[in-house]
């Protein structure tokens, strides 16, 4: 049961929170202006997106030729796929968290909640993972 | 809300459904506009930078909001806009996560149990809803938002539940805590009961998360508070914190393909910042006034993807 003060993992995982959110957001914001202003060539020209996100998704990958799960890690020479690394990079720091968190439920001898945090990390992990795809 | 209202409500939907499958179509964007295309990452993000605002004042996450009006109104495909809509709420939570951790608000011990059922209810939500044809989203997108609505209106808020003593799974977990309630200058001790319905509850609230890429604070709280027993407090801040959660289905949505730079990141800022302003003129507003404004939101959008799924109002 938790006292007054937060217990220690609540602050671990609140200080890494913290960091990552921060480290996050600056990424978004700077690779969002690479793209905006077109410091990067686009893979898909900001002027014809609109054309593009009104198509349904299987259309959308159809025509514009982009595959699914990962492939984007190997497009980051365009502007549009420069910004999915801090997207990415947001949805990662959960994870980061609750991994962080499993050494010091052991220290405490608290099993159950170390096994609970290892199986959200995952289950996160497989969600990150492309096995699970809808669309095309 | 009495059992047989709740009845009435799923066979409406259920109709409402099978009409859309039968008769709605593929919705249809039009397919001309004739503002640059630099006009609408701003237009969303002065949009979504008034949501963030009238969310704080409304108590409400932004996702509620978000996914059924930048669905409704905007250009974009909903495949889209869900999967920005998760990325909003991801972002809100990870924003406020560690000051409500530190404060001892946010309780990680109640919160991990949740969020696992959470998580897997979210990845199968995403799936069936990029699975599913358009115009069916949009009608029970319309039919959630209704009811989230009906949810909204009608539900109580109890701010310390009477608890008599923790359930067997909350007592082997060690679930339960002590806060300082600055207004009554006491500490109050808590603790829950009835996780197990509260754990089938969570996977359900995580399925419709993940389908319609909205935030659900709207669900969170009235089953944390009002079922599990949990001080008010306690139960919106732990809210916001399993809001993270929605990142195994927004990895759904950015594995699928369905994310887009240009709606995500002007609507994350723009929410975000809103936020900011909204916390700040929060002493000042009037909440009655807001909270109404919420509810007509709500009514007006949910219709809106209600008659689009229906084919009605394109």
């Amino acid at each position: 049961m938790a006292g007054l003060k937060p217990t220690e993992e609540q602050l671990a995982y609140a200080s890494l929170l913290d960091l990552g959110r921060k480290i996050g957001f600056i990424g978004l914001v700077i690779t969002f202006i690479i793209y905006l202003f077109q410091l990067l060539p686009s893979y898909i020209p900001p002027n014809e997106l609109l054309s593009y996100l009104k198509l349904n998704l299987h259309d959308y990958l159809e025509k514009t030729g982009i595959q699914q799960g990962w492939f984007w890690i190997t497009m980051l020479r365009y502007g549009d796929f420069l910004t999915f690394l801090p997207i990415c990079f947001l949805a990662f720091v959960t994870i980061f968290c609750f991994l962080r968190i499993i050494p010091i439920f052991l220290k405490k001898g608290d099993k159950v909640y170390a096994f609970l945090s290892l199986l959200q990390a995952l289950i996160l992990l497989l969600a990150a993972s492309g096995f699970l795809k809808v669309g095309h | 809300m009495g059992r047989r209202q709740i009845l009435a409500m799923f066979a409406m939907g259920l109709i409402l459904c099978i009409i859309s499958l039968a008769f709605g179509g593929e919705a249809q964007i039009p397919t001309n506009s004739s503002l640059p295309w630099w006009a609408w990452p701003l237009i969303l993000f002065g949009f979504t930078f008034v949501l963030g605002i009238v969310a704080v004042l409304g108590g409400v996450g932004g996702g509620v909001l978000y996914v059924p009006i930048v669905g409704g109104f905007f250009p974009f495909n909903l495949d889209f806009v869900r999967g920005a809509g998760l990325f909003t709420a991801l972002t809100g939570a990870l924003s406020a996560g560690p000051g409500l951790l530190r404060r001892g608000l946010a309780d990680l011990r109640l919160a991990i149990p949740l969020s696992v059922v959470t998580s897997v209810g979210a990845i199968v939500g995403a799936m069936i809803g990029l699975a599913l044809p358009k115009n069916l989203v949009n009608t029970l997108l319309g039919v959630t938002i209704l009811g989230i609505m009906i949810i909204m209106l009608r539900a109580k808020k109890s701010e310390f539940p009477e608890v008599k003593g923790p359930d067997p799974i909350a007592k082997a977990l060690g679930i339960g805590g002590i806060y300082v309630e600055p207004s009554l200058g006491k500490e109050i001790h808590w603790t829950v009961h009835r996780t197990p319905i509260a754990l089938v509850l969570f996977a359900i609230i995580g399925i419709l998360g993940g389908m319609f890429g909205l935030g659900a604070g709207w669900a969170n709280v009235p089953v944390l508070n009002l079922l599990m027993g949990v001080p008010l407090k306690v139960a919106v801040s732990t809210s916001v914190f399993l809001l993270s959660i929605t990142t195994s289905a927004a990895f759904i949505y950015l594995n699928s393909g369905a994310i887009s730079p240009m709606i995500v990141i002007p609507s994350i800022i723009g929410i975000m910042l809103g936020a900011v302003v909204g916390v700040k003129i929060l002493e000042v507003a009037r909440p009655k006034v807001i909270r109404i404004m919420v509810l007509g939101l709500l009514f007006l959008s949910g219709l809106r993807a209600l008659l689009k799924g229906l084919g009605i109002w394109n």
